[in-house]
């Protein structure tokens, strides 16, 4: 979608008529810029088109690795330009560009053979928001373990701030784990949907595969269920939820910092 | 010069007036810290912090410790005509007084039309409504941040028809009237120079010396432009041109040892290349050092 026509300004808005063709390759050069003395400046002009596109690409391709790795460095470009174009950014950091990536890609019909393709960016997008995310110190397991086993149910639990749950229909953390490494990527075998919970407890980031039932269970806590109702939530869409399983494995990922009582 | 404290964080009071510094890029940080770097300061690009925690704040951290920083904003867009983004001077003044950097800086150019944000550095033109905005824009950074900044000379590619000043009358007219400092970025000066057809030289005595509190220096790339002549791009993916050193040369000579960064932000070489830049800014400070010594002049910024 191109960005929308603004045609000449106030003499003041000098920025408005500069800016519109920077991701239009099919608008001309603005009028009020040259060269040296009146020299013709579309190359010149061409260098900011180039800095924008390219830098925007450049971002893209940090936050996506694995994806670029799949499709390949000059399909992974091409493909990055229609979404600058399409999609610029609206926030001066960075770190925040293309949340809008991953539904761009399920829609992509050139990527409509790898249907997969967009879970693998939503997972590098939550690996990029968990490396970002406020400090904090993971729940402790022995602060779980002191609770009475007659409270444990009605326990509600804080998410940790880089925390972050990602639903595959699809083998979606197997090819992100084996595109985010630097061996060779054998034949993927996995068939299936994979759920993704991405911790990042200390300074280390970490991508696990959750068991069944998982992602169900860890959502609901999210959401401010208790434990409880999470474990019921579960197990009613999973019968092979397994409650103490999960709860070791999210407290060694460190996916919460506190526990309570509810209502308290 | 006495150490800083907030709160139960000790910033180390360095004088950065100089001393050569360095781009302090995450990738570098085990060199650094391990084998030490022979460094004055480190200055990284603000919006690179501007997240809530994780590694990047490790980090800064962890160089804070032990160097002086230098804090340098590349996405402000003092330079256009819509109001400052309040979020994102609220982020900047708040990591200023997270790590008390000895400089803070931004540059004269925009990058935000309406709310899409164009990530790079784009030109305007020098007329008595920009030179109005542009101060407009400094003096609400200035009182965010409750103290100067320096505002850094463009590079650039085109010129504006409409343009009344002269880019350095236009540059004194913003230091005269809101109080900032200065960055020159000599690397700049050459790039437009050769890209407009003007003498660097001549730009240098045209500017402001005395309100400069940090030098960049940084390697350029060349292209042609649409007549078939040189066209410099200014890409901080080398080494510092020798013409760009020689410059800096007769800079420091006039003006006295200044706090001087060499920036490197693409194709990044490893510690050692990079430091090498920095220590041979040292050796041509440190060379004009003695003719300054005595009642010399000091950095405006510390």
């Amino acid at each position: 979608m191109p960005l929308p026509h603004r045609p000449e300004g106030p003499r003041n808005d000098f920025t408005g008529r500069f800016c519109a063709p920077l991701l239009d390759p099919e608008r001309p050069t603005p009028r009020d810029v040259t060269g040296p003395r009146s020299k013709a400046a579309d190359k010149r002009y061409d260098v900011y088109r180039n800095n924008v596109t390219v830098s925007l690409i450049d971002t893209l391709g940090e936050t996506y690795p694995a994806v670029q790795r799949i499709v390949g460095r000059t399909f992974f470009r091409d493909m990055a330009r229609i979404f600058v174009r399409a999609e610029p950014p609206r926030s001066p950091l960075l770190f925040e560009y293309g949340r809008g990536f991953s539904a761009f890609i399920d829609d992509f019909e050139h990527t409509a053979s790898m249907p997969w393709l967009g879970d693998v960016a939503r997972i590098e997008r939550a690996w990029l928001d968990a490396y970002h995310a406020a400090d904090a110190p993971p729940l402790a397991p022995e602060t779980l373990a002191n609770v009475p086993a007659e409270s444990l149910s009605t326990m509600v639990f804080t998410p940790h701030p880089a925390m972050r749950v990602v639903r595959s229909a699809y083998p979606a953390v197997t090819i992100f784990a084996a595109n985010r490494q630097s061996g060779p990527v054998g034949k993927i075998l996995e068939r299936g949907g994979e759920d993704a919970l991405v911790t990042r407890p200390h300074l280390e980031l970490f991508v696990r595969k959750l068991p069944p039932g998982g992602a169900v269970f860890l959502v609901a806590l999210c959401g401010g269920r208790t434990l409880g109702e999470a474990a019921a939530e579960a197990l009613d869409r999973e019968p092979r939820f397994d409650l103490g399983a999960n709860i070791a494995a999210m407290l060694e990922a460190g996916a919460f910092t506190a526990v309570e009582a509810a209502n308290c | 010069m006495n150490d800083i404290t907030i709160g139960s964080r000790r910033f180390p009071a360095f004088p950065v007036a100089g001393r050569a510094g360095a781009s302090f890029k995450p990738q570098h940080l085990e060199a650094i810290v391990s084998a030490g770097a022979r460094v004055g300061f480190f200055e990284v690009h603000a919006e690179n912090y501007m997240g809530a925690g994780g590694p990047p704040h490790a980090a800064l951290t962890r160089i804070r410790r032990d160097y002086p920083l230098l804090l340098h904003g590349v996405c402000m867009s003092i330079g256009g005509p819509q109001p400052l983004d309040k979020d994102h001077l609220d982020r900047f003044a708040a990591l200023v007084g997270r790590y008390v950097p000895a400089v803070v800086s931004e540059h004269l150019a925009w990058s935000t039309h309406d709310d899409v944000f164009y990530n790079d550095l784009l030109p305007l033109p020098f007329t008595a409504a920009t030179l109005r905005t542009v101060c407009d824009h400094i003096d609400e950074v200035q009182s965010a941040i409750k103290r100067p900044m320096l505002l850094e000379n463009p590079s650039t590619y085109v010129v504006f028809a409409e343009s009344e000043f002269s880019e350095t009358d236009f540059i004194a007219e913003i230091a005269r009237r809101t109080g900032c400092g200065l960055l020159l970025d000599v690397n700049n000066v050459f790039v437009s120079a050769t890209n407009h057809g003007f003498s660097a030289l001549d730009y240098l005595s045209e500017f402001p010396l005395q309100h400069v509190g940090e030098i960049h220096l940084a390697g350029h790339a060349e292209q042609t432009d649409d007549e078939g002549e040189l066209l410099l791009i200014d890409s901080h993916d080398g080494p510092v041109a020798d013409a760009v050193w020689k410059l800096y040369d007769i800079v420091i000579g006039r003006c006295g040892p200044v706090a001087t960064l060499v920036e490197w932000d693409s194709a990044i070489p490893d510690w050692t290349i990079l430091m090498a830049e920095a220590d041979a800014a040292q050796t041509i400070m440190d060379r004009h050092s003695a003719s300054f010594a005595i009642g010399g002049r000091h950095a405006v910024a510390s």
